[in-house]
């Protein structure tokens, strides 16, 4: 029997991105706010000191900062056909454990989905035609315009190190000249630009694209953030993805909001607890609270007034399965909508091996690159291509670290000294073109829960049901053949094309940018939740994150999750607040 | 002309400590929100707090060279506090260093200081600890060694370096100045820690605000001197540091830290801006000629220099000069540059955390390097931190470490 504990204004499930922001906006508010995080505290000055942050062994091969698999997991398989079995090692994604959440080791590439992205089905519908009926895209709820204000407060919160390439209008040079247009510049210059992205660059402009540099959470300057929260300039050591900044310099709920946050007294934090269901009242209409056990293993009953989901995409959509909030989606009939339209990323490579150009690839940053965007969303014509949406193509200079890097021409051995020397010959002159592409949602592609296999608590796991479609694979390959065109402009002594392939495979890493499960949309027929990101069954439930994209766009994630919160904070602070209900009449 | 205006400012000089009497007598809330304001400047509560204990409860141990002293509970607790204490008790243990028992109190509690208070100051600050809720709490007996342990010997200790008294403005210096002087002298009592202390514990009154030792710390000079001191903080500076607990110059952490959180930063701006007035105005004496600059081509140098390449450039960037306000610049560092390397040594030992304010919420961290360097190689980082880009001091011993090391080992952690 779960211990009740006196009730709370807002509870907030998770203590990443999504959790502090809005621990911020309703503390400013003057509400009691209470997150539960399953992991433990973490910050800077304990946790990922310089001293001995860039331990590659540690963060990375012994996974130091991820999500447990013995503790919970997902099980896994292409199609409903087969029977999916649990990932017992992360692979293609890595989602985490802890206070700041995934966010504390994300590379920092922080985009604004394109206009069109927002109003993907009626748009290429309109330009293209009907699409398949096994395309199961739809408009977001919520336009580019809408959000605008809330990207840029996000991107001001994080001092984004950026060039804008479309101010009010106005396309101005350097930017990037097919972004949606922006109220005011990004808060900090760009990056130093080091060689391989500038050859890329060079490149690119030859081959008559529009190179700009990436933008990033990483600090080309210090900076200090509008809530008083000070970065530190980024020291370029290359240990951004997959492991915590040292440096003060990467943009997290830690190094932005959490530090203001924690001082309020109208603020509690509890780690090391799990919740395990949201609760409903007996009517189903609202939420009553949430109940969670602690790491002694006693449950409690945390009463509510407004319940926020903010953990990783993949637990939004299973809490709502475990508690029954919702109708699960049935990819047979197509009735339902939790765990419905899962979608991810797909990428894909090209290497380019020089001979006499140093580029001195460990001198890296997460989002430390040169990006062209001439091939994403609907930035250029798709007529009888096959396909519709698109993706960008970069040439960033994450890191060199040792374990990880070690480029080799086709046709290397894998082991032996032929591959160490041509590691030795390789490792500081090649430059990788990367494509990084949408995923549109698909019926077949969705979440629900594992009939065989249980977590720790004894609750199934969730079941992930994905594969690449043809629309996926068609388009990959075709930004694989432009990123190789400009490889070739590159004048390296050879390129390597690596096309993705084949069935996804949840092996290696990819992205950790798992989308859908817990869409937004127009109504309750076809979203889990409205524009606000509130629940259509419970209305005072909401549900933040990457969960709520009805499908995937060419970006990277963060940037359109961080306006969402604001935009949907905005409402529950200046609507929901003055009178409860649902904001959006289903 | 001149006696004319000497005159006037010290009679305005007093009106401003006295004009607070006049307020105060206006309603009592007025007297307690001057008492809270007090017992802020004093900081109060950093010793009279323990770790796990409520506020102003007592029971912290306070690590002296003579033994170890607990502070006691100053709520309004009968029994184990002070509520049976008449306000002429209090006075006198404020005033003269006498408990309401008759006994006399050990100097950890800055009677010498808190002397120079005026009785409707102490007064004010009673009726402030009157509105705490009363805790019930037993401290620890402060034990010291013999014959400390007898409170009479201080009596002796009173009679050589102690002498009731209250604050005397100077008349020739501004009212912020005088306000400056009386919050330093008195309720701040900045010299208990930033003054050097003769053998018995008792401030050298002619090394005022020069520096000083306790707990494996040194409180760097404050005084107004260019190398090691505050020379080069305007006043501005020093406000800000007091405020924000940082400047372009330097960071709080460690007990500063604690200081600028309990109390300076919760001060108003005129106080502040009083204090550094004050500060700004003490004579550093004759400056310490600078120890001759080790050698370039020094192996210590080269190894202190390619440490702090690996090892420090990162923060403090390579040319020393930092992140103002982030990570503090090395150059021209008065902290760096002590005659007394204590605090260089131990910060690079166990690093430091800096203060977290309202004002500068984030609390940036120098790691700590003892699992990392050896002592050498402290000691190395250290004399090349205190001779590089013009800075000057004597250099770091390897033995200075290791004694530290050891120090801080067996020292038990209380910050």
């Amino acid at each position: 029997m779960a211990k009740k504990l006196p009730s709370i204004d807002v509870v907030l499930v998770g203590f990443g991105w999504t959790a502090a922001m809005l621990g911020q906006e309703f503390t400013d508010a003057g509400l009691k706010v209470l997150a539960i995080e399953r992991g433990g505290w973490r910050d800077t000055s304990t946790d990922f000191a310089v001293t001995f942050a860039q331990d590659e062994l540690r963060y990375y091969w012994r996974r130091a900062l991820f999500e447990e698999p013995a503790r919970e997991t997902l099980t896994f398989r292409n199609d409903p056909s087969q029977t999916a079995l649990p990932m017992r090692h992360l692979g293609s994604f890595l989602p985490a454990t802890g206070v700041g959440g995934a966010g504390v080791h994300w590379n920092g590439m922080t985009w604004r989905f394109l206009p069109s992205d927002f109003v993907a089905k009626s748009h290429n519908t309109q330009r293209y035609g009907a699409l398949s009926a096994d395309m199961t895209i739809q408009d977001w709820g919520v336009t580019y315009n809408e959000l605008e204000p809330y990207y840029d407060k996000f991107e001001y919160l994080c001092g984004i190190s950026g060039k804008a390439g479309n101010l009010k209008g106005q396309i101005q040079a350097g930017g990037n000249p097919f972004e949606g247009p922006r109220s005011r510049e990004y808060p900090n210059p760009p990056m130093k630009m080091v060689y391989g992205p500038t050859l890329f660059a060079q490149a690119a402009t030859e081959t008559g694209h529009k190179p700009f540099p990436g933008p990033a959470a990483n600090m080309s300057r210090p900076y200090t953030n509008p809530l008083g929260v000070q970065l530190g300039p980024c020291t370029y050591c290359g240990f951004c993805e997959k492991y915590g900044c040292g440096n003060y310099s990467k943009a997290s709920a830690l190094t932005t909001v959490i530090p203001v946050l924690l001082r309020k007294k109208n603020f509690e934090l509890r780690t090391e607890c799990e919740v395990l269901t949201v609760n409903k009242d007996s009517a189903g209409k609202r939420a009553t609270g949430l109940t969670y056990v602690d790491a002694q293993g006693e449950e409690f009953e945390q009463p509510a007034e407004i319940v926020v989901l903010c953990a990783y995409a993949t637990h939004n959509p299973r809490l709502l399965l475990l508690s029954g909030i919702g109708q699960p989606y049935d990819p047979k009939s197509g009735q339902g909508v939790v765990g419905k339209n899962y979608a991810y990323q797909i990428t894909s490579s090209v290497d380019v091996f020089f001979d006499d150009k140093i580029l001195n690839p460990f001198i890296g940053a997460g989002a430390l690159g040169m990006v062209i965007d001439d091939y994403n969303g609907d930035n250029f014509d798709h007529s009888g291509l096959g396909f519709i949406g698109g993706g960008y193509i970069a040439c960033w200079n994450t890191n060199g670290r040792p374990i990880e890097t070690h480029p080799v021409p086709k046709g290397t051995p894998k082991w032996g000294s032929k591959w160490k020397a041509a590691v030795k010959k390789n490792y500081l002159t090649t430059a990788t073109v990367a494509t990084h592409g949408a995923v549109m949602s698909h019926r077949n592609n969705y979440y629900d829960l594992d009939p065989t296999y249980r977590d720790v608590h004894g609750r199934p796991l969730l079941r992930l049901t994905f594969d690449f479609t043809d629309n996926e694979h068609k388009m990959s390959n075709y930004l694989t053949d432009r990123a190789a065109d400009i490889a070739k402009a590159m004048k390296a002594r050879e390129i390597h094309a690596k096309p993705r392939e084949g069935h996804y495979d949840i092996v290696p890493y990819q992205t950790t940018h798992n989308t859908g499960g817990t869409i937004m949309g127009a109504d309750p027929k076809s979203s889990v939740v409205n524009r606000y990101l509130q629940s259509w069954d419970l209305h005072n439930l909401f549900v933040m994150g990457a969960s709520v994209f009805p499908q995937n766009a060419g970006y990277n994630p963060t940037g359109t999750i961080g306006a969402l919160t604001y935009w949907a904070a905005n409402a529950i602070r200046t609507q929901y607040l003055k009178s409860p209900g649902p904001l959006v009449q289903a | 002309m001149r006696t004319a205006w000497t005159l006037l400012l010290a009679s305005s000089a007093i009106a401003v400590l006295a004009a607070s009497v006049v307020r105060a007598a206006d309603t009592s809330f007025a007297k307690i929100e001057r008492g809270r304001h007090l017992v802020d400047v004093g900081d109060c509560v950093a010793c009279h707090t323990n770790s796990k204990g409520k506020p102003f409860a007592g029971g912290l141990p306070i690590e002296t060279p003579f033994g170890t002293v607990f502070s006691p509970n100053i709520t309004p607790d009968r029994e184990t506090g002070i509520g049976a204490w008449s306000d002429n008790d209090f006075y006198r243990a404020m005033h003269n260093g006498i408990a309401a028992d008759g006994s006399r109190l050990y100097p950890a509690f800055p009677y010498p200081y808190f002397t120079k208070l005026t009785r409707d100051d102490v007064m004010a600050i009673r009726a402030y600890l009157n509105t705490l809720p009363a805790v019930k709490h037993k401290t620890p007996r402060t034990q010291l060694d013999w014959p400390l342990n007898y409170r009479v010997t201080m009596r002796g200790w009173d009679l050589l370096f102690f002498k009731p008294g209250a604050f005397r403005p100077d008349p020739k210096k501004s009212l912020e100045w005088n306000r400056g002087a009386y919050l330093v002298q008195g309720a701040g009592h900045c010299g208990a820690c930033h003054t050097p202390k003769n053998t018995l514990g008792a401030d050298e009154k002619n090394k005022a605000l020069r520096g000083g030792t306790f707990a494996n710390w040194f409180a760097p000079e404050i005084a107004n001197n260019m190398r090691s001191g505050t020379g080069s903080w305007s006043v501005d500076d020093i406000v800000e540091y007091l405020k924000t607990g940082r400047n372009k110059h330097s960071g709080a952490s460690g007990p500063m830290g604690q200081v600028v959180a309990d109390s300076t930063s919760k001060l108003p701006d005129s106080d502040l801006r009083a204090i550094a007035t004050y500060i700004k105005d003490v004579d550093g004496g004759p400056a310490p000629a600078p120890p001759p600059p080790p050698k370039q081509d020094d192996k210590v140098m080269g190894a202190g220099r390619a440490i702090y390449g690996d090892s420090c450039s990162a923060c403090h960037q390579a040319d020393g000069k930092g992140v103002p306000r982030m990570f503090p610049p090395l150059v021209h560092n008065a902290n760096a540059q002590q005659h007394d390397p204590t605090t260089l040594i131990r910060i690079l030992l166990q690093g430091t955390q800096m203060v977290a304010t309202d004002k500068r919420p984030t609390p940036f961290a120098m790691p700590a390097f003892d699992w990392k360097l050896k002592d050498d190689q402290i000691a190395a980082v250290a004399t090349f931190v205190r001779n590089a880009w013009g800075n000057s001091a004597p250099p770091v011993t390897p033995k200075q470490v290791a004694g530290l090391r050891q120090q801080l080992q067996q020292q038990p952690a209380t910050e």
